[in-house]
């Protein structure tokens, strides 16, 4: 590349390359154009009658057992999977849309753990998408093709985009698992997964409102757009902002960098107060918190999600925190529904619709644990397992 | 405009946040200049961050045999880049690209996926303490005395010594150097090194502002290749200055700081970030060749 | 390194030529013993075998491309977003209706030869570095791109994506596809003023020039070829994926890996030397090192650093006998 790049010096006179230029900046219009030619047709994203649904689920009573959060589940529809039944020791197969951030590093353990409850699972099958959708894919299709696999669990990378892998599999008459996000199909036996997105949102933006007076500032935080399960966070705590009178003051992507978040909040800070920080994932939630520390402001209505660092933070800074949850234990579920589904017993379904449980001021000291990781979270349910903490990284 | 953001005390604030790649840029500014690549930087980072937590275990005391610790790390990086370069010869894109997917691997297992620890106060010193009170600038954030320190070591070594000379005159034509009696694997070698310790540097002063987070390196690679380009760094080697890098990295900065200050949505700063790199190169390019070199 | 445990060749053999073939039956070889070591024979059934080349039709396609682009001693680190681009005005232009998919395979295709153009045109005219232009022009297409939308938008229809799922027995026609067009590319290299225009400028500008050869047109062409195909990768994924949003092409890490698999290819860095199927043969090693590690049950953060190791040695194992000095 060197010789080419240090040699080639074409001499050229001044118009033509001005020329060059309105050739360039002109195609580059075109091409700006070229996506506004049809109309998106985004996703629903803003859905009253399901926002409306998760804010009963929030505040409803679950069945099941009331000490294990993970085997509850909201409504009493069952499916039933006798087709499935088989003897034991099976092949459990599990495509992975990745392990690429602390929560699902600490679901995957969750999951592994529970596997190890299991004698009757002789195999189990990881493989990892490390976050791409086409890799993905071709996984699912691995895994039909020579996996040996008794039964299938999926966490999705992208919800339209998995659903005809899954599809494939459900036609090759394996029982399909799919938590965390969803499909567009209803041919896997259940979808595991907590009350969802509209209920964080409810659950964070409820705090503020009661803690933030009228027309209050709020900054909203994002980690990325697109994902349906931060994208319904955030319509419905925006729905709910507005509708209490309060300002939102913009909405910022921060892609979960920590840098990046305080950056972020500096700089409105420098453009006038806020009053509450909204995010739709608590990750970044002490960088936010630091901007204000560092910037010598008290720190104010801030919620985040049940991780250590945040909820350590929260207690020692003692200022107005919340902390929804995306409950980790989910990953235990889709174990325990596979394990189900394949001794033919019945099996919470089409949704298995797990509690999503908010961690408040009166309830933080349960859950804060300093001998865990910074990054743990702690709504993992995972407690009463043989491998805690250690599995989890945290120590006794 | 807010008034906040031309006080003194912002300005601080703004080169405190800036610190991390200016300092980052100025050390790959030294690769660059020898005619290589660095991508590894980035992921440096992440190890420095993720492997510092991992050992501090809570412990402040730590921070003064870690950080030793993690610069001989990132030596014998830069180290093995290089050899990788001039004994297997693959080319620097290539052996820091290998590299930069091995190290990420490398902070992942390490810590499992997620870090297990907290930086300790004495670690975060570098990157987020203001000394408060200070005379007429209001504050004066640690990581802006490290910009400056590191900074002038750099512009020293750079434009101020024979080995310096050097550099140049490997990244202008290595057959030449050689021939010259410059002893060229010695040259790059240390340029390699010198771009990695700055690396390890820049993780602890972005480690110290953010916080642990397992991405936290990602993307700096580029952003300290286009600091050093904006700065008027010839890409291949030959050409480069570290007070120019260093303007350039504050440069880019802030840009994003001030799009971000008029509310200009994310996509709108990445246009803009794209047609000022080919701009600044193509302009470098055709100033050249008007004073014609 | 391996050339010396490998490759002890009589004077005459062409290293070059077979390195990469070396390579892919090394790749087979280690697959095949960790299959039958682990005692898994059922990963050696011919499904199994077409599942590991579908794998990476994405990769390919966009690599055959990225072969153009390096051999003319350039690079282009827009693909992935040209791949996201193309993806989302696929789905968005069909939007669900058969009668478009003409129209809008013939729009994503304008839309690649123009972006390969202005690439062309800014690192052959403007002379800007190709990893400066191309980062750049990524940089933009990703600003556009997300300015107009934030998620999956639009969606293929039915009929379209049998580009991605259809099958001739038990061979999927992308597959066809995708060695098609690496069949075309080669034809293009071996054949044509085009090609051999192509090698003479990635080998030496000065003398390509001296000879007589338009040199600013071969690098527009080759850049123009390159994003095509990125094109035609993003027309597929969005049939395999049913719609296109704009972070598809980040999250393969096309870019990198395009560029990864040509040079495991054989292809030089610095222009010139090299071919598709080479790059072909990168592919396919890629795909049989995500199977292998998916039947080791390599965990996820080594299968990383083994990855990267990999990259380098490979590139070590053709570079290391080549007198040229690099940087």
């Amino acid at each position: 590349m060197s010789d080419y790049l240090q040699n080639f010096c074409p001499v050229h006179s001044k118009p033509q390359r001005e020329d060059d230029l309105k050739k360039t900046f002109a195609t580059l219009a075109i091409l700006g154009m070229m996506p506004g030619l049809a109309l998106a047709q985004a996703p629903n994203f803003d859905d009253p009658a399901e926002f409306g649904k998760q804010r009963e689920q929030l505040a409803a009573s679950f069945n099941g057992p009331a000490d294990q959060r993970y085997l509850q589940y909201a409504g009493d529809a069952m499916v039933d999977t006798a087709q499935f039944k088989k003897e034991g020791p099976w092949t459990v197969c599990f495509s992975n849309a990745g392990v690429n951030n602390p929560w699902r590093v600490v679901g995957y353990t969750d999951m592994t753990e529970e596997v190890k409850l299991h004698p009757e699972i002789g195999t189990f099958t990881h493989v990892d998408a490390e976050g791409s959708d086409d890799k993905q894919i071709a996984d699912i299709d691995d895994l039909l093709a020579g996996g040996n696999c008794d039964a299938l669990i999926v966490s999705p990378y992208s919800t339209a985009a998995l659903t005809p892998a899954v599809e494939k599999a459900c036609a090759a008459g394996l029982p399909v698992i799919v938590f965390d996000r969803g499909v567009t199909t209803d041919c896997p036996v259940t979808f595991v997964h907590p009350v969802g997105g509209y209920g964080f949102g409810i659950q964070a933006a409820d705090h503020i409102i009661a803690n933030v007076p009228a027309g209050g500032k709020v900054l909203m935080l994002r980690i990325l757009p697109g994902v349906d399960v931060l994208e319904t966070r955030a319509s419905g705590a925006r729905n709910m902002f507005k509708d209490a009178g309060l300002t939102i003051l913009g909405e910022e992507f921060t892609d979960g960098d920590n840098a990046k978040t305080k950056s972020i909040v500096e700089d409105y800070l420098q453009r006038g107060a806020i009053d509450a920080v909204w995010m739709d994932a608590g990750a970044t939630a002490v960088a936010a918190v630091e901007a204000f520390e560092d910037s010598g402001f008290d720190v104010p209505v801030v919620p985040g999600e049940d991780q250590q660092d945040y909820l350590q933070k929260w207690r020692d800074l003692g200022f107005k925190g919340v902390a929804p949850t995306y409950p980790t234990y989910q990953w235990r579920t889709a174990i325990v529904a596979a394990v189900n589904t394949l001794k033919g017993e019945q099996v919470p379904g089409p949704e298995w619709v797990l509690p999503q449980p908010v961690i408040t001021e009166d309830v933080l000291d349960q859950y804060i644990n300093e001998k865990m990781p910074p990054l743990h979270y702690a709504m993992c349910g995972c407690e009463d397992m043989p491998g805690y903490p250690e599995a989890w990284g945290g120590s006794k | 405009m807010n008034p906040a953001f031309a006080e003194p005390t912002g300005y601080m604030n703004y080169l405190k946040r800036v610190g991390a790649l200016a300092i980052l840029s100025a050390g790959a500014l030294y690769v660059i200049v020898s005619g290589g690549f660095d991508l590894s930087v980035g992921s440096l980072m992440t190890l420095t961050v993720i492997g510092s937590s991992m050992l501090a275990s809570n412990d402040p005391n730590s921070t003064y045999w870690i950080i030793p610790l993690m610069l001989g790390i990132g030596a014998v990086v830069g180290l093995i880049n290089e050899l990788v370069v001039s004994n297997l010869k693959v080319p620097s894109l290539i052996a820091t690209l290998g590299m930069m997917i091995s190290l990420n691997g490398v902070a992942f297992m390490w810590s499992g996926g997620a870090p297990r620890g907290y930086l300790p106060d004495t670690f975060r010193f570098f990157g987020r303490y203001n000394i408060p009170d200070v005379p007429l600038i209001g504050i004066l954030p640690v990581a802006v005395i490290c910009l400056a320190a590191f900074g002038l070591v750099l512009w020293w070594g750079m434009h101020r010594t024979n080995y310096g000379r050097m550099l140049h005159a490997v990244g202008d034509n290595p057959q030449a150097a050689r021939l010259a009696g410059v002893p060229v694997k010695s040259v790059r070698i240390s340029a390699f090194v010198i771009s990695s310790l700055t690396a390890v540097l820049a993780g602890v002063i972005l480690g110290g502002r953010a916080g642990v987070s397992v991405d936290i390196g990602s993307g700096f690679e580029l952003q300290a290749i286009t600091a050093a380009v904006i700065g008027g760094a010839q890409l291949l080697g030959g050409r480069g200055s570290v007070p120019a890098t260093i303007a350039g990295a504050l440069a880019l900065e802030a840009i994003f700081t001030l799009l971000n200050l008029l509310g200009l949505a994310q996509p709108i700063r990445l246009v803009v970030q794209g047609l000022i790199l080919i701009g600044a190169v193509a302009f470098a390019t055709y100033q050249r060749k008007r004073v014609g070199r | 390194m391996t050339d010396t445990s490998l490759a002890t060749p009589r004077r005459r053999f062409r290293f070059d030529r077979n390195a990469s073939a070396i390579l892919l039956i090394a790749a087979v070889l280690i697959y095949l013993g960790l299959v039958l070591a682990l005692g898994q024979t059922r990963f050696l059934t011919l499904e199994n075998v077409i599942a590991i080349l579908t794998r990476s039709i994405t990769l390919g396609i966009t690599a055959i491309g990225q072969t153009f682009a390096i051999l003319v001693a350039s690079i282009d680190l827009s693909v992935a977003s040209v791949i996201s681009a193309a993806a989302v005005v696929t789905s968005v232009v069909m939007n669900g209706n058969p009668a478009m998919m003409l129209p809008a395979i013939a729009a994503v295709l304008v839309m690649g030869a123009v972006i390969g153009l202005i690439n062309g045109l800014v690192i052959a005219r403007l002379e800007v570095n190709p990893l400066i232009a191309t980062l750049g022009m990524s940089l933009i297409i990703q600003g556009i791109l997300s300015y107009f939308y934030n998620n999956f938008a639009g969606n293929v229809p039915a009929e379209f994506q049998v580009f991605a799922y259809g099958t001739i027995g038990v061979v999927p026609y992308s597959l066809i596809f995708m060695f098609a067009l690496a069949g075309l590319a080669w034809f293009v290299l071996r054949f044509t003023r085009f090609g051999s225009d192509i090698y003479s400028v990635g080998g030496n500008q000065d003398a390509a020039r001296l000879a007589g050869i338009k040199t600013v047109r071969v690098v527009v062409g080759a850049h123009i070829l390159c994003s095509l195909c990125a094109a035609i990768a993003g027309i597929y994924l969005a049939s395999r994926l049913r719609s296109g949003a704009p972070w598809i092409g980040a999250e393969g890490v096309y870019d990198l890996e395009s560029i990864a698999v040509v040079v495991i290819g054989g292809t030089v860095l610095a222009g010139g030397r090299g071919g598709v199927w080479g790059t072909m043969a990168g592919v396919i090693i890629f795909s049989l090192i995500d199977s292998i590690f998916n039947v080791a049950g390599v965990d996820a953060f080594v299968k990383q650093v083994l990855r990267g190791i990999i990259i380098v040695a490979a590139v070590a194992f053709y570079a290391a006998r080549s007198q040229r000095p690099v940087a």
